[in-house]
């Protein structure tokens, strides 16, 4: 019996491929795509494709096993589509992108909108070379920051350890963003359209917050700031 | 009896992997443990020479993969010590004739005949990096005390986070204590900083790594030189010894006192 087409959507998007998964558990539906692949192996033969797995909550063996089967294949995995966090964070771990397109600049200002003003994404550091955070609101890590990596807020940025990757707050033009961290030393430091690289320093540091006053962007030790 | 899969990467190349798994494949061999590396780097293949056993090589690790051969056939016994082997990498092909489950499959059939498999990653962090990592249940970055090596490994570190294969063990070839002193060079501590993970091993600068790999004789084997002793040492750390790290400037003094470099 051939239920394969029930399970598996095949639809040719401006990226490459979008297949679409569902209606059955995940161990069903990723063997049925590599059978469905292994008998349209010439169809299939240097695609780019893109996932979308629906509800079905992925953890890195799963998603990197399949990602591992396709290249074999010949295709490339670069995007995979989830209502589940988990999978969207499994995805993101990867490497893999979770959404077909960049998002339209208006849609991030309309997310910006819904986005209550105090929300904060979470991130557990050390955030290494190569890692990125883009989010709308404010980032937390907790972490190191090392250099190589980059963090791209709307809001604020706030590293309980030491910054030293690129920092990019108030992405959307707010100027009101600040930077703190242990220790400040990030390779380049932009709030809103303002950028700045770290003075070399000399000697212990301490708690400092960056922000634009007047236009210029200055960084000061955490106990002056505790004034305003 | 299922192996201890440790897989040696570093992301930057020209760092000292392949010398290190040669090195440490060595030194777990004469602690009378059963050992066979496997070198992942295709088309690029060094270990053989470093272990003075190219001229041996009838089959390779793409022959095994292929199935053109046994395993057993491909496995090339070490002249000096009997439960070492190697299963050298393909010269003639590419990265992309091998896939991380080709890697799972051979360690699990290697796995019931040896207590070690150490698998020498190439440079990068592409497909070969992967296949080289599939089957690990350790990995080892390897680093130089320089910004880019670090820089790069502290990459590595977070891929291996990603894919679950952490947390990684950390080995630093190359330090220089006089440099480190004249703090021309990071020490450990800045390198230990930045990367934040468990470090099994501090290899001194050497000259004589350079001369023993001409040879193919690896210095792991020689009990006098101080990076055969520090490679002696990582593989009693593997086998889970609580072995404290040597102290390099006394020897340095030592070293001075008879006038040598």
């Amino acid at each position: 019996m051939d239920t394969t087409p029930s399970l598996i959507q095949i639809k040719g998007i401006r990226d490459g491929l979008l297949i679409t998964l569902g209606g059955a558990t995940w161990p069903e539906l990723a063997l049925a795509f590599v059978k469905n692949v292994d008998e349209r192996s010439s169809f299939f033969k240097g695609a780019r494709v893109a996932l979308d797995v629906g509800v079905n909550e992925l953890r890195v063996a799963e998603l990197s096993a399949l990602r591992d089967q396709l290249s074999e294949r010949g295709i490339t995995l670069w995007a995979v589509l989830s209502e589940s966090p988990i999978t969207e964070t499994t995805a993101q771990n990867l490497g893999l992108a979770t959404r077909l397109s960049k998002p339209h600049p208006i849609d991030v200002r309309e997310a910006a909108l819904e986005l209550p003003e105090d929300a904060a994404k979470w991130v557990k550091g050390p955030l290494r070379s190569g890692g990125r955070v883009i989010f709308e609101g404010n980032v937390v890590v907790m972490g190191d920051v090392n250099p190589g990596a980059e963090i791209v807020a709307g809001g604020s940025v706030i590293v309980w350890g030491r910054l030293r990757g690129v920092v990019h707050a108030g992405a959307q033009g707010d100027e009101k963003a600040v930077v703190c961290a242990l220790e400040l030393a990030p390779t380049q430091l932009r709030i809103a359209g303002e950028i700045a690289v770290s003075p070399k320093k000399q000697g212990k540091s301490q708690p400092e917050v960056a922000c634009l006053k007047d236009g210029q962007l200055v960084a000061e030790p955490w106990q002056e700031m505790t004034g305003r | 009896m299922t192996a201890k899969v440790v897989t040696i990467a570093s992301g930057k190349g020209g760092v000292g992997k392949t010398t290190s798994v040669a090195n440490i494949a060595v030194a777990l061999a004469s602690r009378g443990q059963k050992v066979t590396c496997i070198d992942g780097d295709i088309g690029l293949r060094n270990l053989d020479v470093i272990l003075g056993l190219e001229n041996r090589i009838v089959y390779d690790l793409v022959d095994v993969i292929e199935g053109r051969c046994r395993l057993r056939q491909a496995m090339i016994r070490d002249k000096r010590l009997p439960e070492l082997y190697l299963i050298p990498a393909a010269q003639t092909r590419d990265k992309t004739s091998v896939s991380p489950s080709d890697m799972v499959r051979l360690c699990d059939e290697l796995g019931q005949e040896v207590d070690w498999i150490i698998i020498d990653s190439p440079a990068g962090i592409e497909r070969g990096f992967k296949n080289a990592i599939a089957a690990a249940n350790r990995v080892v970055v390897m680093t130089n005390p320089e910004v880019s090596a670090v820089r790069d490994a502290d990459r590595v570190i977070g891929l291996l986070d990603a894919e679950e294969k952490g947390p990684a063990a950390l080995v630093i070839n190359r330090l220089d204590p006089v440099m480190v002193k004249r703090g021309d060079m990071l020490s450990v501590e800045d390198v230990l900083d930045l990367l934040a993970v468990e470090l099994i091993g501090i290899i001194p600068e050497d000259e004589n790594v350079i001369v023993a790999s001409n040879r193919g004789q690896p210095l792991a084997l020689d009990g006098k030189s101080k990076a055969g002793l520090a490679f002696q040492n990582i593989a009693r750390r593997l086998m889970g010894e609580q072995v404290p790290f040597m102290d390099l400037e006394s020897q340095n003094l030592f070293q001075r006192l008879l006038g040598r470099k």
